[in-house]
């Protein structure tokens, strides 16, 4: 399979009037994991969303490209069928709408009209899916994500994952709210896709997520800025040490990106 | 239209084009005609029931105005202790935009008996302009139950009064899964009253509006008996320019204690322009009873359409899902599965 290229070039964003990113440069190539970390209130969370389009953020300056396409240009739903998957720290309830139907109709949604998924083949990739998971199979009937727990819906975000095989992934803190045996499936699914074509961004401010999935590089976001990158090793300090020595050693006293416009 | 029912009326602008009942339900007396036919032959019972314990002729302008110009329409007499498992459909075709629908329905379920009932009105005059005005009575017996299932398809051109009126005498039950999906204005009453004690009524409807059409749908139900239960559940989608007043009204009358009136409307709109009311109201003069509503106006959350369309599916599929979400438990509480199907269709037709 032809491997994607996932290039952030010194993007801007804005949300409600604040300056949250202020010039990020990102390259993700697939078959690389890249991960995001950072203390809170930094900008991880706002780079995985501006680049899936999401109503509330401003895109001010720079560009995002997928294989030299502006994403930016895109509506949501051709940014995923480009090969982009956001897996979201806060996925939507939607009343009425069964989780297989939801999923049903995004597979349908990556495929010509009149090849869509037949029902059998489609019920089988779910089940299969969901035991990896070690899902409770009437999830699939259930409305999507309603009444799920914090567990269940990153699970379900998974899932999604795993069932549309997209170029390029986008974690957000896929592992906030998660136990360590939920961490522990979770990371087995992501590590399932591992292969020369797949790349995967992933935002965390925990290490913990990093033991379970290796990355090739870790960056360190603070002031909406990637301020420092590095290997595995990276993270290991990190999660050793905290952020204040990269802090002295940028000459950063406050990490916050929010400023005023 | 696939249809394998014994049981089937369709009439064509005024004339019945079609019309079967199975030769079992004959035999036990079950009276399923037309209401030209049912005045010749059954002339008693229709004089019993026509325009006097649901709906009165001096109501007001619209009443008079149907009794006066009644051309079409059914009567369905079920009588004592028999239970009809297959519903009986009539289908109403207003063909011809020239021609005016004032449609007279009347179901009367005798003591201990129980069918389900379901109509369809369609039209397809898109811009000719006509007229429908339709009056339907519906009498439950002591310990009857009506099931009644309507889809109502008229096309944009057609204005449309409907008059669905219930009566529910003791331990009776009438249940309404009405699916108002006219295209055209339409102004359209569904009231109950629960007359025995004991009597009950569930009262359903889902309604899609869309195009420059605009609505008004009251949903009653009038206690008069003792531990009546009420219940009204109304869910609508309104697209482009429609607009839809929903009004629910809970009537509870002295002397019915312990009774129980209950409401919820739920109204999404999915443009600026388009516009929907819901108004809850309770009106209660007696005081051992119980009574509650909820009711809520909305737009559609752009963060949930962001969220489906992250997968790869177009503002219009994402939306189609809502609307379908939204309608559902309305849906999926109608026991009649032809009414459900019917409905499923109409809905998915109207939405894109």
């Amino acid at each position: 399979m032809v491997s994607s290229t996932l290039e952030i070039k010194d993007l801007h964003v804005d949300i409600e009037g604040e300056k949250i990113l202020k010039g990020v440069n990102l390259t993700v190539k697939g078959g690389e994991f890249h991960a995001v970390m950072g203390p809170n209130g930094t900008g991880k969370s706002t780079l995985a969303s501006a680049i899936m389009g999401h109503p509330k953020y401003e895109v001010t300056q720079g560009e995002v490209l997928l294989d030299g396409e502006n994403v930016l240009e895109m509506e949501i739903d051709e940014r995923a069928k480009a090969g982009l998957f956001l897996a979201m720290q806060y996925p939507s309830e939607v009343s009425g709408v069964t989780t297989s139907d939801f999923l049903r109709s995004s597979i349908n949604a990556h495929r010509e009209e009149g090849d869509e998924i037949s029902l059998m083949k489609f019920i089988k990739e779910m089940d299969d899916a969901m035991d990896y998971l070690e899902m409770d199979k009437n999830m699939s009937q259930r409305y999507l994500n309603e009444g799920f727990s914090g567990g269940e819906k990153k699970r379900n975000e998974i899932l999604q994952l795993m069932m549309l095989k997209p170029q390029i992934a986008i974690l957000d803190e896929i592992d906030s709210g998660l136990d360590i045996d939920a961490l522990k499936i979770v990371s087995k699914g992501i590590n399932k896709l591992r292969n020369d074509s797949f790349g995967c961004l992933i935002i965390t401010h925990y290490q913990r997520l990093l033991d379970y999935i290796t990355p090739d590089k870790v960056h360190v976001m603070m002031q909406g800025r990637i301020v420092k990158t590095g290997g595995p090793e990276l993270a290991k300090r990190l999660e050793a040490e905290g952020y204040d020595w990269v802090k002295e050693e940028l000459g950063i006293e406050d990490e916050i990106a929010e400023q005023k416009a | 239209m696939e249809n394998h029912n014994e049981n089937l009326l369709i009439q064509r602008n005024q004339s019945v084009a079609f019309q079967s009942l199975a030769a079992n339900l004959k035999d036990k007396g079950v009276i399923f005609a037309d209401i030209q036919t049912a005045l010749k032959e059954h002339s008693d019972l229709v004089q019993r029931y026509y325009m006097k314990d649901a709906v009165q002729i001096d109501e007001h302008k619209l009443t008079a105005l149907h009794t006066a110009l009644m051309n079409g329409g059914v009567f369905v007499y079920v009588p004592k202790n028999v239970q009809i498992e297959e519903p009986l459909q009539a289908i109403f075709w207003q063909e011809d935009p020239e021609t005016a629908t004032f449609n007279h329905v009347i179901v009367v379920a005798e003591a201990n008996s129980s069918l389900t009932y379901v109509e369809n009105y369609i039209s397809n005059n898109k811009s000719e302009h006509a007229v429908a005005n339709i009056v339907t009575e519906v009498i439950a017996h002591d310990n009857a139950t009506i099931n009644f299932g309507c889809v109502d398809n008229f096309a944009a051109g057609t204005t449309v009064y409907v008059n669905r009126r219930g009566v529910a005498y003791r331990d009776a039950r009438i249940e309404w899964n009405l699916g108002q999906m006219n295209d055209g204005n339409t102004v359209s009453e569904n009231i109950t009253h629960l007359i025995g004690d004991n009597s009950s009524s569930y009262a359903k409807t889902v309604s899609v509006g869309r195009g420059n059409q605009s609505q008004n749908y009251t949903a009653k139900i009038v206690h008069f008996g003792k531990q009546s239960e009420g219940f009204i559940l109304q869910h609508g989608v309104m697209r482009e320019s429609a607009t839809t007043i929903f009004n629910g009204i809970g009537k509870i009358e002295q002397g019915a204690t312990k009774s129980n009136a209950e409401q919820e409307s739920r109204v999404l709109m999915l443009s600026k322009d388009a516009r929907g009311d819901a108004n809850p109201i309770l009106l209660i003069d007696e005081d051992d009873v119980v009574a509650g509503h909820a009711a809520s106006v909305g737009r559609v959350d752009p963060i949930q359409l962001y969220y489906l369309m992250s997968r790869g599916i177009s503002q219009k599929e994402a939306e189609r899902l809502i609307i379908h979400g939204f309608l559902a438990p309305v849906v999926r509480e109608i026991p009649i599965k032809a009414v459900r199907d019917q409905l499923s269709e109409v809905i998915e037709g109207k939405v894109y």
